[in-house]
């Protein structure tokens, strides 16, 4: 008690009353990638404030910071004036800090009761706890039968559920990770109003999105993120769709080289794609009529946030997912759904985004995984048998060549740094005739050292005539490289943008779905 | 004839039945421990031991409640905050309990210690048939019967058992409602090792009333089996427990009639429908079916990102 009023009374830069939250340079490193860079952030009491910015900005690790899920490496949070330490969950609900996931944390074997009961203490039955739900419920316009089992709700149910269970524990502070990204446009309107409503009873929201629309429609101020950084705090009157898009996906390209695009005139078609069309592994449909080309020496890049159908795509391309209608065409030849080997024997070569687990044997050696792709004919193999010594040569040869750093060619490559994994997964996959690269994320999670890398070598691919369609997150990424940009949204294509910075803004706007007369 | 054979199945089940309690508390909190024939080998032993000395049942058994705890506060300690994979650390506690109990235990070979013996409970031990099967056994048997229901009602209709079998489930979705899945899973490891360790004590100073080397013979591998055979429930347990104890108790009546089968191939009665249980619903679906707790096997860490 007295330490909290010697804190309160005599720190000068305690937050003033209106401030509910409070945090001071937030610093929180992933095995030295850093996810947060001091951040800075305050929520006011009765206030929906949007946290913006695209995927891997670090929205959710700062969420999940405010909720004693992550240990912050360094930095302070303050709640109503105090300073205090968020070591749990636990902590964070007694503080009156709540938070929806993005998958939800609701235990499907359980009813929807049971899971609004799981830790709330001082109830006497399940039965009150029940008769609560459908207060809450019928009160803040969040329908849902109290016994029903969880995993036999929708997700926007599921939604509610979760919303319920906060509210049963009084919480005055809301944390919502992109609550609309599974949402139908019904049900998060319904939401919007639930969130109104409670802002109208003082409770605070931190709302994490990515669409520019949502944002300015429910929140007050808006804070936005790039990098693991803060870039700036608005309030929603003094702002407009057009600069947050600027500040979400950042105006200054700064990474590589620049002298790029040395031929500006490419050579047959080498990809082909005919109104493509795909199921995800939830049985919905994410691509919906994809149409588009990629010629000899060209790069392609498509840009989108995540979760638009990019990984879906990558996958029917190479034969990994089957397509459900439409038509791949790969130097003419139809290789729809005819399996990745195909793809390999015409001269495909891919890199996956989780370079893990679709890029190497984690626990194979360099040397084994090095010849993962060529490895069933000559000269890799003799009748039966492996030539280990001709491997040995080659690998002995990639590694000098792409410089991978590793312990040693025969130790297993999930002992190698991200870095260096991706130097050798396209090592393999970019050596000999490629026609066609499917680089996918391709420098995700990598440092500025390995991503020049990997630019290097997409820009060498090109140059020596190779077809590469780039998907990627990052909008740096895709003007460095590309020659054409198309935006993804929802399972269809957007536009077709020389790689010149005047597109940028629409560009970002096409990712955040404001599509504004595009044809698709 | 009948009653005999009855009475024999609860009392050859009755150890098998304290090991998969004992188990089903551990699994439904998410952790596996295969290292129950171990823990009930030390429970044996220490029973016996304890008995021995102080010339009391009761201490004896508190004696196995004791070690069970210690040994299963290691095995938590590895699987838990060291995250070593749970059939490695199973394994090994299996071994490391043969070990102890097999060397310590020399010198109790061919001792004698104070037994459990049957007790009349007035009225109940006088119905027939029933009274005979049911009520004509040790306090430890009666102690059972107790705890499964008992158990039944904890994990299935209280608080405390909710807050179990969520950490089972989703651990995540538990930790963010604020309940340690670190707590509860140290728990119910324990309290899991020292129920099982009170089924060896029940070997040693009930059913046969003397220490042997070995003398739990599989069974605790069989509980292993039993667990997923009764779903994770109880009131299952306690069946599949008799029927199991039935099984073994028959093939000795069976030898003693003299039934023209080889002896080796009747003691291998319940080990070969172990396996085929086993089999039967090991697969990955049939488990998912049968209601087998998410999150078993894979331990549990805050900042691991998805």
């Amino acid at each position: 008690m007295r330490t909290g009023e010697l804190i309160r009374g005599g720190d000068a830069k305690a937050p003033p009353q209106d401030v509910v939250l409070r945090l001071k340079g937030i610093v929180k490193k992933f095995s030295g990638v850093v996810a947060n860079d001091s951040v800075d952030f305050d929520l006011k009491v009765g206030e929906i404030h949007a946290l913006l910015g695209e995927n891997g900005a670090g929205k959710t690790t700062l969420v999940n910071v405010i909720y004693g899920l992550y240990q912050p490496d360094s930095g302070e949070i303050w709640i109503r004036g105090s300073k205090v330490n968020i070591d749990s969950p636990a902590r964070a609900l007694s503080l009156g800090i709540g938070m929806v996931h993005q998958s939800f944390t609701l235990v499907p074997s359980f009813s929807v009761v049971e899971n609004v009961a799981l830790g709330l203490k001082g109830f006497s039955s399940l039965r009150v706890v029940a008769e609560k739900v459908k207060q809450i419920s019928e009160l803040y316009g969040l329908s849902v039968d109290p016994y029903a089992k969880v995993w036999q709700l929708s997700v926007g149910e599921m939604q509610r559920v979760e919303i319920i269970k906060l509210l049963l524990r009084d919480v005055d502070i809301l944390i919502l990770d992109e609550p609309t990204s599974v949402l139908t446009p019904k049900e998060t309107r319904a939401l919007f109003s639930t969130l109104k409503r409670l802002k109208d009873e003082g409770k605070s929201v931190v709302f994490i999105s990515h669409k520019l629309n949502e944002v300015m429609e429910i929140s007050d101020r808006i804070t936005v993120m790039r990098k693991g950084l803060v870039i700036n705090t608005v309030r929603k009157e003094d702002t407009s769709p057009g600069e947050l898009a600027k500040m979400m996906v950042g105006r200054e390209i700064s990474l590589g080289p620049s002298k790029r695009r040395s031929s500006t005139s490419f050579g047959e078609v080498v990809l082909e794609v005919k109104d493509l069309e795909a199921y995800g592994d939830k049985g919905i449909k994410v691509l919906r009529g994809l149409s588009f080309s990629v010629r000899e020496g060209e790069i392609l890049g498509i840009a989108g946030v995540a979760g638009n159908g990019q990984r879906e795509l990558a996958e029917v391309l190479v034969g990994l997912r089957r397509a459900s209608s439409g038509v791949v065409l790969f130097d003419g030849e139809d290789i729809t759904n005819k399996g990745s080997m195909v793809f390999i024997e015409k001269g495909g070569g891919f890199i996956p985004e989780d370079r893990k687990r679709f890029g190497v044997a984690p626990n194979l050696s360099l040397v084994e995984n090095l010849i993962l792709k060529s490895y069933r004919k000559p000269p890799f193999s003799k009748g039966l048998f492996l030539d280990l010594d001709y491997a040995n040569k080659v690998a002995d040869f990639l590694i000098e060549k792409y410089s991978i750093q590793s312990p040693g060619k025969d130790m297993p490559v999930r002992l190698l740094s991200g870095g260096n994994l991706q130097r050798l997964v396209i090592a393999r996959e970019l050596e000999g005739k490629v026609r066609l690269l499917i680089a996918f994320h391709p420098t995700f999670g990598l440092d500025v050292g390995a991503m020049e890398f990997v630019y290097e070598k997409l820009l060498e691919a090109k140059a020596s005539g190779t077809a590469v369609l780039l998907i990627a997150g990052d909008l740096d990424e895709i003007f460095t490289l590309s020659d054409r940009i198309k935006v993804i949204y929802e399972g269809k294509l957007y536009g077709d943008f020389p790689p010149d910075e005047s597109y940028l803004e629409t560009i970002g706007m096409l990712m955040a779905g404001v599509i504004n007369g595009y044809k698709a | 004839m009948l009653e005999a054979i009855f009475m024999a199945a609860i009392r050859a089940g009755t150890p098998l039945l304290y090991a998969t309690l004992g188990e089903i508390f551990a699994e439904r909190s998410g952790v596996l421990n295969l290292g129950l024939e171990g823990l009930m080998l030390a429970g044996a032993l220490m029973g016996f031991v304890v008995s021995h000395i102080t010339s009391s049942a009761w201490l004896g058994v508190l004696g196995a409640l004791l070690i069970g705890g210690v040994l299963s506060l290691v095995y938590a300690f590895l699987t838990i905050t060291m995250r070593v994979n749970q059939v490695v650390a199973g394994l090994a506690l299996t071994m490391l309990g043969a070990g102890l109990s097999g060397y310590y235990g020399q010198a109790f070979i061919g001792k004698t210690a104070s037994q459990f013996s049957p007790i009349y409970i007035p009225f109940f031990s006088d119905i027939p048939f029933i009274g005979k099967v049911l009520f004509s056994h040790d306090p430890l048997v009666y102690l059972s019967y107790v705890l499964v229901p008992l158990s039944w009602f904890y994990i299935f209709k209280t608080r405390w058992g909710m807050n179990l079998r969520a950490v089972g489930e989703d651990p995540k979705t538990a930790d963010t409602v604020g309940i340690s899945v670190f707590k509860i899973r140290y728990l119910y490891v324990i309290l899991g090792g020292m129920l099982t360790a009170v089924g060896g004590a029940y070997l040693s100073l009930a059913y046969t009333s003397m220490w042997i080397e070995n003398m739990t013979a599989g069974r605790g591998w069989i509980a292993v089996a039993l667990v997923i055979f009764s779903a994770w429930n109880p009131l299952r347990a306690l069946l599949a427990s008799y029927f199991f104890g039935g099984v073994a108790s028959l093939q000795l009546r069976i030898q003693a009639m003299g039934v023209a089968i080889s002896s080796h191939l009747l003691m291998m009665l319940p080990y070969a429908l172990t396996i085929v249980v086993l089999s039967l619903i090991s697969s990955e679906a049939m488990r998912k079916r049968i209601g087998a707790p998410t999150a078993l096997m894979k331990p549990y860490s805050r900042e691991e990102r998805e």
